[in-house]
């Protein structure tokens, strides 16, 4: 079974959000199962104005690509640029140094999961 | 109805990645793909391959069938070889390409891709009728394994003996195995082939025994194979190997709108009697313009796909049929088909998901192990 922490929230594209003064996503341990092994990232730009369930970005494998959907609408104000050179740290640290961005989001409310309906989801 | 080879449950509990491949549900990674393709080019691999189809052509006209069938000179073949080769139709458009192995002088073995079988099947059943001789599909009677890799010769000798290590590159022979060295594998005296052919770019074996017996040769190989890092390999990176390997995969680089000539396979084509199907369109095509296969490195991090644009100056002149970041060479690695062949160290510019990456034209195979 993958990890899933409890603190953390989650969406139905295997995303999680620390939330913060901006909030922290990246992908979940499930997800980095069933991509395998990352070999590209394409992240948005800071400064970048996403909107809650749309595409922002794309993860490749040895296989396919998959789309970063923005969790929330809002500003991107960080990016993690390490992963630029290094894209095989998500798959190492899903929930550490595998962030994927930070985006500070309007005061909209937003329908997330918790730890245990993220494990229904995934379980099921 | 998905299908299953007899070591599907094992795989589970290894823990792989499981996918639909032509029908089949196979392993594509235990852990790690990257991982799994360099231990076949440093130690060993293991791999399952009970979805590729055995087609049997047996008889006293076995060969001449053959030969009207493939493009391949069959009745030529000396008994333990084995030759690459493909079945085109009327067109000369390719059907598959496949395997042929000389068991005796009227026992054939066809080894044809999983996502070919059945239409492989139905077509030499229909080519040979006229011949005396008899087409089975003989894919549920056989467990096929592999085994590639520096370490693999020493891995399998340990199940079959010495005598095995004089097998010469694309012959084949009879085996029959011991479990002296591997008790409680349950393999003494199994009987069956071992050809030395793989699609990897490495040394090894493909052993095919009854198909009860898939388990226990799985299990023999694995303990065998152990104390040289021998890993259970999926077709991720049965993928990667092979496109550093030039080896072409049904599906990407050979189509049924492709002849022989289009993917650099002139050499198969033998100026044989016009009679093998598909032999009048061939020999128009052989004096007609036709594609070529080249190798390109691709610059950047980002990799090249099946299907993406290859442009020269703005136009498009080819597509890419294969593509990947390759683990052995560490830069992105791509076959494309071209309507022209251009210089080695030429720029091509493939539009990578609308960023135009340029890659450079590169021999192949990629890579070539050292001998």
């Amino acid at each position: 079974m993958s990890e899933i922490p409890e603190q953390l929230s989650y969406t139905a594209e295997h995303e999680w959000i620390a939330h913060g003064d901006a909030a922290t996503v990246g992908i979940t341990a499930f997800a980095v199962e069933e991509l395998g092994d990352i070999v590209f990232v394409e992240l948005p730009g800071v400064g970048d104005m996403v909107t809650a369930g749309t595409p922002c970005g794309e993860i490749e494998s040895t296989k396919a690509v998959s789309e970063i959907y923005a969790p929330m609408t809002g500003e991107i104000v960080e990016v993690n640029d390490a992963l630029e050179t290094a894209p095989e740290t998500i798959g190492d640290d899903p929930y550490g140094d595998g962030w994927l961005f930070k985006l500070k989001t309007d005061d909209g409310e937003y329908v997330l999961l918790d730890a245990d309906g993220y494990r229904s989801l995934v379980e099921s | 109805m998905t299908r299953t080879t007899q070591l599907h449950q094992l795989h589970t509990e290894l823990g792989a990645r499981m996918i639909d491949f032509a029908g089949w549900d196979m392993p594509v990674w235990y852990d790690s793909a990257i991982d799994e393709h360099h231990a076949v080019r440093n130690a060993a691999g293991l791999f399952d391959l009970g979805h590729m189809a055995e087609l049997f052509v047996t008889g006293p006209q076995a060969s001449s069938a053959l030969d009207r069938a493939l493009l391949i000179d069959a009745t030529a073949m000396p008994v333990g070889r084995a030759r690459y080769s493909m079945i085109c139709n009327e067109m000369g458009g390719i059907i598959d390409d496949l395997i042929v192995y000389r068991l005796d002088e009227t026992e054939f073995m066809v080894v044809a891709n999983a996502s070919n079988g059945p239409v492989v099947f139905a077509e030499l059943v229909e080519r040979a009728a006229e011949f005396n001789a008899t087409v089975d599909d003989r894919t549920d009677d056989f467990a096929l394994v592999a085994v590639q890799g520096p370490k693999a010769e020493e891995i399998v000798l340990r199940l079959t003996g010495p005598d095995l290590g004089d097998l010469k590159y694309y012959r084949v022979a009879h085996i029959q195995l011991s479990g002296e060295q591997v008790e409680g594998a349950g393999i003494e005296g199994v009987q069956g082939y071992a050809a030395r052919t793989g699609y990897t770019g490495e040394d090894g074996f493909e052993l095919f025994v009854p198909a009860e017996y898939s388990q226990a040769l799985w299990n023999a190989l694995t303990q065998a194979g152990a104390p040289d890092g021998l890993v259970p390999v999926g077709l991720a990176a049965r993928d990667t190997l092979r496109l550093e390997a030039g080896m072409p995969l049904y599906g990407n680089e050979l189509t049924l709108e492709t002849t022989p000539f289009d993917v650099g396979s002139a050499r198969l084509v033998k100026p044989k009697d016009d009679w093998y199907v598909g032999s009048k369109a061939l020999a128009v095509a052989a004096d007609e313009p036709h594609d070529f296969l080249v190798g390109l490195h691709v610059d950047g991090r980002r990799p090249a796909r099946t299907g993406y644009d290859v442009r020269v100056d703005g136009r498009v002149i080819g597509v890419v049929t294969s593509g990947a970041p390759s683990p052995t060479l560490g830069n992105n690695i791509a076959i494309a088909r071209l309507d022209q062949t251009p210089e080695l160290g030429d720029t091509v510019h493939i539009d990578v998901r609308g960023t135009e990456t340029s890659a450079t034209v590169v021999e192949l195979p990629f890579y070539r192990r050292p001998q």
